[in-house]
């Protein structure tokens, strides 16, 4: 799923400044299941700010729904006719989410999320990286660790010299993680797979990743115009 | 003019607190008659929301009161609760609203006193810190 963090409700209520009459959507995706933009994320949001806007002694007007997929215009058209009547929305759903209502809707879209990274859920309050989208997959090779994401340096050929004695990596984001090449080499040993580790990868090529440029799907047979 | 007794919402435990409030006027112990009282069948079902719900609905002070550690009915709802509760604490802060006004308490169903006397705490402090939200 799509890992988001919501902004500092500083920097939130510093958008909502100029405005009195604000829709808050959130979106029930991914954004709902990392406990970020759902409906309840909409809930606590709109009354804390509800509650700083009086204290300030400028009260807000706010409209609060959720919609099922916020990057698909179908799930959004619902809303239009409430949107008439705002001055502006903040959306709780991923920077996709921002995007396609920004797209759809002549109003300003303001993001109250950070969008981080694809990821999986580690245990419940938890999320990690664990994909990083580089449109290459190689997970069949290593095991089905990715080494792109899960590797600080993206290292395609075993691991560098930050792989500490506790398989761990020199480099710690929100406590210390597991070397991917380690976690490679032991998962290909459980699979009997060893000799995989054998394989050597040639530089990657990224163009495949967004270096280069914006991505875009096609499929054709499944094109509803003529 | 008299001045308005600040209002206090009670989020109690059944099992514990609720019943120390109950004992509290068996025992006609007295404390202040604005703690308005809320049931939960355990301090594990508060949520987030309800503590701002109630800010927003014109409360001065919030009271979150559940059994001792270690005695919670299920396991660890009280935990779950203290942990939600210093969540918004944070975040009253810095929505520029003293996080004095919410409290967690713990308490076994025997402290009828001590329900009392945390009435009285509570409607002093936020008394203390005066005006409205």
């Amino acid at each position: 799923m799509i890992v988001a963090d919501q902004k500092p409700i500083e920097e939130i209520l510093q958008m909502l400044e100029p405005y009195r009459k604000v829709l808050f959507l959130g979106c029930q995706s991914c954004v709902a299941v990392c406990m970020a933009g759902g409906e309840k994320e909409v809930g606590l949001l709109a009354s804390a700010v509800r509650l700083a806007r009086t204290r300030q002694g400028r009260p807000i007007e706010i409209a609060e729904g959720a919609v099922k997929r916020q990057c698909d215009d179908e799930f959004n058209e619902p809303w239009a006719k409430t949107l008439e009547h705002q001055e502006a929305v903040l959306s709780l759903a991923c920077g996709v989410g921002v995007n396609k209502l920004s797209e759809r809707f002549d109003l300003p879209i303001l993001p109250a999320l950070n969008t981080k990274f694809f990821g999986e859920v580690e245990r419940q309050g938890i999320w990690s990286e664990v994909c990083a989208g580089c449109g290459n997959c190689i997970l069949h090779v290593t095991g089905g660790i990715c080494p792109i994401a899960r590797c600080a340096k993206n290292l395609l050929n075993g691991p560098c010299g930050g792989v500490r004695a506790d398989g761990t990596c020199e480099v710690s984001r929100n406590g210390p993680r597991p070397c991917a090449w380690v976690m490679i080499y032991e998962r290909l040993g459980r699979l009997n797979q060893r000799k995989n580790m054998e394989q050597l990868f040639a530089a990657k090529d990224w163009s495949t990743d967004r270096h280069g440029g914006p991505r875009r799907r096609i499929r054709e047979d499944m094109l509803l115009e003529g | 003019m008299r001045e308005r007794e600040p209002k206090i919402v009670a989020f109690c435990c059944h099992y514990c607190a609720f019943a120390a409030a109950d004992l509290a006027g068996v025992l006609r112990f007295r404390y202040p008659p604005n703690v308005h009282i809320i049931r939960l069948p355990c301090t594990g079902k508060l949520d987030a929301l309800y503590l701002l719900k109630a800010f927003e609905a014109g409360a001065d002070g919030v009271i979150v009161a559940g059994c001792l550690e270690g005695s919670c009915h299920f396991i660890s709802g009280n935990i779950r609760a203290k942990r939600r509760v210093l969540a918004v604490k944070s975040l009253l802060s810095k929505i520029g609203i003293e996080p004095e006004r919410l409290e967690f308490f713990n308490l076994s169903s025997a402290q009828g006193e001590r329900f009392a006397q945390i009435a009285r705490e509570m409607t002093e402090r936020v008394r203390a810190l005066g005006g409205k939200i």
